[in-house]
């Protein structure tokens, strides 16, 4: 929480220009929907914001341990903000299980609201305590606002004669109307959100709004510790038009339908359940009024072959998985590349190996995505940037798919599927169609024969009279599409199939500098979601007049045909991943160029300030 | 190009391609008769495709003039079911053998089937690899000497039928190889069934599993090894229909009776009945040399609604209650606001 300068008004104590808010609980507290309403009066009251929710593999861990803690984070402000923040300024700890889990990431002076009812002898052992870290000291270094909510929470619903139970759950919006006091947000989305969730249920409704109003009461009449007063936060200063947030999963399924609608084709969107790519799946299957067909397979290796086969018959087919599930794929890939079908594989990864961190984010399948199949099947690969980036990046990728008759692996991961961020809306009419030409032409036909300049094969679908014809695995003759076991053209296709996607090069923007200049001391090169961390981090070493740049790269393979010589323009290159150093050693090895890196594999994000120290400590060098 | 389907002959379904079967492959006979039979289907030419995963077998759809994929191994069920989902329109053909389907493909079989994907599934059952040279196949009896076993097999065999049964196929047959006259009804039955139909072929591999359908294609034995099902008729076989097919009710299993001996008449023989699943689960298990061997439709369940049937009835129904798609609506659906 910064302080914002050159304020003159009586609220200056308590005007900040930016402020992380955690909130945490058991996972059946109810702390992501908490978080969800909070973003939205935020995004509303037109502060800049980014959110992260961070939940655990299981689904109900037993109440009050530390693995079943549940947080979701918001970053607001009145600037652009591009991560969900790197430390926390206000920590809401549900029980002693989420305060032990989360006190390591507030900030010394932050403030820490806790339901002192959840801190029973029981809850404190279970969470490893020894004694009540709320009478002990512990938390000297931060200002502790103590509160018997379930007590509060109990009194304030009493009305509407839930039981204990049901009554208890009220409580994240007893502490949730709390923090709205706090921020001075507008309760109302929120109640009209309950009132729509719990249509069928109005006592539930009833007893959950009455407790967001007690928490916001409670708070306003002055029975909060002396000090804590209502803190103003500025509106951004955001580009105008109309907006909404959105998860990067939505907005990849969006992208998806659009790019679909652009290319006048429809999706066969086939998928196999896995963390954490399922919400793709879940958002297209409600999404029947458009020209779209799910199907959710028996496993991994049948949603993509039937995506193929959906491709294959004049459909995009459209597949989406994790790492594990992306594996499982490999083989059915390369027969999409070797039958020259027009596919997308959407990775979003996690962390690995094997079933690894299955909720937790990574960037570490750039090399499955570039290398993991048998043979030379080198396909395009391109990546997401931030949550709202999704929706371009799933339009480009059916773009190139369609246009060069080809797989495209489209890389997302845990961070972006999940956090939000305010999307200024597109307007669909604004992009460019690219409707996809089917074979009709019978004169000359062969399913060997490809556009001269692309290199694409013809896609001639299932239906249309007189091109009939056969495809499949086995190596195919580069004129007349017959199975052949010539040696001299297998090399011929071999090298054809390279030089097409190579050549894609041509038909890319070239790289461009996200913010900075075309040359100088040191340039930060990302890929995906590390977006956000490199932008703030280069910014903020800006503003102290450092000589540092940042590349973001969409297009990993092929890259960008200007990369090379934009990256030798500058002294240093330095690569956050969150891996072991994939994209490096691609930079290294096509440019030979000694950038450095920076490796983080924890499953938590980049902080800004990790990278704005690794940009430092290179300069100074 | 664009000629009546009905003035097609089974040479217009022949390819260019040389077949790569050995000599006396079973396969021959079969794509004869598939080519003889498919101008008879009523389905334009251009709408037909043919499916197939790895093997022997699943060279097929290079001989057939039609639309046709060679896919990966064990993976064509379900690269047809995305064929059938984006157009439901083409009719498609499965080709496949027991390694293939069984195997390697086997969870794709069982869901292919569960669903009712409407697809003809042709199973090629040779009880051996052959292109991969010889190995024991998950159809191999108990005792198959191969590469891979050489002091012979040790496990369990399926049976097609039974497994396709069991797994919820509703419509199931089995026909032999060089039988076109029984075979070319019988495909004629799974083309018009809508859903999933599946046909097991006995098929003889003249390299590496010869003869091992013998009994039941030999003329001098078959009429003791082959029990011909007609829905309707009673369950007779033999020379001059003599021996049937009887339910001891003691035992609830299928036994062998002579009519005229100890009083059996033909009123005591189970009467074939297509949509009886009891029945059919009962015949389908019945194997040499206890028992003939069941060929022609074992079960037909036709009222069954199939996959793609449904996912596109869905979306009608979806479609109705929404209105028209709209992508700037959907993307404005939710809560907004404005920034000005």
């Amino acid at each position: 929480m910064s302080a914002v300068e050159d304020v003159t008004n009586q609220d200056r104590a308590n005007q900040v220009s930016d402020v992380v808010v955690r909130f945490a609980g058991d996972s059946g507290d109810g702390m992501q929907l908490t978080g969800n309403n909070f973003t939205e009066a935020t995004a509303i009251y037109g502060n800049d914001l980014a959110t992260f929710p961070d939940f655990p593999a299981e689904i109900r861990a037993p109440a009050g341990a530390t693995f079943g803690v549940s947080a979701f984070q918001i970053y607001f402000g009145s600037e652009d903000v591009t991560t969900a923040g790197d430390d926390v300024d206000v920590l809401i700890a549900m029980n002693p299980a989420a305060l032990i889990t989360n006190l390591k990431d507030l900030v010394a002076g932050g403030l820490v609201i806790v339901d002192t009812d959840a801190f029973t002898d029981k809850n404190l052992r279970r969470a490893g305590y020894t004694s009540n870290p709320i009478e002990d000291g512990v938390l000297d270094a931060f200002r502790v606002v103590p509160i018997a909510i379930t007590k509060q929470v109990l009194e304030s619903v009493k009305p509407f004669g839930l039981s204990h139970k049901f009554a208890v759950r009220c409580k994240n919006m007893w502490t949730l109307g709390l923090v709205m006091w706090l921020f001075d947000r507008d309760r109302n989305v929120t109640i009209s959100s309950l009132q729509k969730k719990f249509v069928s249920k109005p006592e539930i409704a009833d007893a959950n709004i009455a407790a967001l109003n007690a928490g916001h009461a409670y708070a306003e009449t002055a029975e909060m510790p002396s000090g804590i007063e209502v803190y103003k936060v500025p509106r951004a200063n955001v580009a105008p038009g109309l907006y909404r947030n959105t998860t990067g999963s939505e907005a990849l399924a969006y992208g998806l339908l659009a790019g679909g609608q652009l290319a006048e084709l429809s999706i066969t969107f086939a998928s196999y359940p896995i963390t954490p790519a399922s919400s793709l799946l879940h958002t297209l299957s409600g999404q029947k009024q458009f020209d779209v067909v799910t199907f959710q397979a028996e496993d991994e290796i049948a949603a993509v072959c039937a995506a193929i086969g959906a491709s294959f018959a004049g459909s995009l087919g459209i597949t989406s998985s994790s790492g594990p599930g992306i594996s499982l794929k490999a083989e059915a890939i390369s027969l999409a590349c070797a039958t020259e079908l027009p596919l997308i594989i959407v990775n979003t990864q996690r962390g690995g190996p094997s079933t690894g961190l299955p909720t937790k984010t990574e960037q570490s399948d750039l090399n499955q995505a570039l290398f993991g199949r048998h043979a030379d099947t080198m396909l395009p690969v391109i990546s997401a940037s931030t949550s709202v980036d999704c929706f371009e990046v799933a339009i480009e990728a059916i773009r190139l798919a369609t246009k060069f008759m080809t797989p495209v692996i489209l890389l997302s991961d845990g961070y972006l599927a999940n956090a939000s961020e305010p999307w200024l809306l597109p307007d669909i009419n604004d992009y460019e169609p690219f409707p996809v030409e089917f074979e009709t032409n019978t004169e000359g036909f062969s399913p060997a024969n490809r556009d001269p300049e692309t290199l694409a094969r013809v896609w001639a679908k299932p239906g249309t009279p007189g091109l009939e014809h056969r495809i499949g695995g086995i190596e195919k003759d580069h004129d007349t599409g017959d199975i052949s076991y010539d040696s001299d053209n297998h090399q011929r296709m071999t090298d054809l199939r390279q030089d097409k996607i190579e050549g894609i090069a041509d038909y890319i923007p070239k790289q461009e500098v996200a913010l900075g200049e075309t040359k100088g001391k040191l340039v930060v090169v990302g890929w995906g979601s590390t977006y956000g961390a490199i932008h703030q981090a280069v910014k903020r070493c800006r503003q102290e007049k450092l000589d540092v740049s940042h590349i973001q790269v969409r297009y990993l393979n092929p890259l960008p045909k200007n990369l090379g010589d934009l990256l030798a323009s500058y002294d240093q290159v330095l690569i956050p991943e969150m891996n072991k150093g994939q994209f490096i050693n691609l930079i290294r090895s096509r440019f030979l160029i000694d950038a450095k890196p920076l490796s983080k594999v924890s499953g938590q994000p980049f902080k800004i300030r990790e990278i704005e120290s690794a940009i430092k400590s290179l300069l100074e060098t | 190009m664009n000629a009546p389907v009905q003035n097609f002959t089974a040479k217009d379904f022949a390819t260019d391609q040389e077949v790569r079967w050995c000599p006396g492959c079973g396969d021959y006979a079969i794509l004869k008769t598939i080519q003889k039979l498919m101008p008879e289907l009523g389905i334009a030419r251009e709408k037909q495709v043919f499916v197939s995963g790895i093997g022997c077998s699943s060279r097929f759809p290079y001989y057939m003039n039609t639309y046709g994929f060679h896919t990966i191994h064990g993976r064509a069920p379900a690269v047809a079911t995305g064929v059938k989902l984006s157009n439901p329109e083409l009719d498609v053909w499965v080709v496949t053998g027991d390694g293939d389907g069984l195997s390697i493909g086997g969870n794709h079989m069982i869901h292919v089937l569960r669903r009712n994907v409407d697809l003809q599934i042709l199973l090629f059952n040779n009880e051996i690899y052959g292109l991969t040279k010889g190995q024991y196949s998950p159809t191999s009896k108990v005792g198959t000497t191969s590469p891979s076993t050489p002091d012979g097999s040790i496990d369990m065999p399926l049976r097609p039928c039974v497994f396709a049964l069991g797994v919820g196929a509703r419509f199931v047959a089995r026909t032999i190889d060089t039988e076109a006259k029984h075979m070319a009804p019988v495909l004629k039955r799974a083309h018009a069934h809508k859903g999933a139909s599946f046909v097991e072929i006995y098929q003889n591999c003249p390299v590496y599993n010869d003869g091992i359908f013998d009994q039941i294609k030999d003329k001098k034995t078959a009429a003791d090894t082959r029990l011909v099902l007609e829905h309707g008729k009673p369950l007779t076989f033999g020379t001059d229909n003599q021996k049937g097919i009887r339910l001891n009710a003691k035992t609830l299993l299928f036994e062998v009776v002579v009519i005229g001996e100890d009083g059996v008449t033909e009123d005591d023989l189970i009467v074939h009945d297509e949509n009886n699943k009891v029945l059919a689960q009962m015949l389908a298990g019945l194997k040499l040399p206890d028992f003939p061997e069941p060929i022609g439709v074992i079960y037909c369940e036709p009222t069954a609604p199939s996959y793609t049937d449904d996912v596109y009835q869905q979306r009608i129904v979806v479609r109705e209650s929404r209105g028209p798609a709209d992508l700037n609506s959907l993307l404005r659906g939710g809560h907004t606001w404005t920034v000005s």
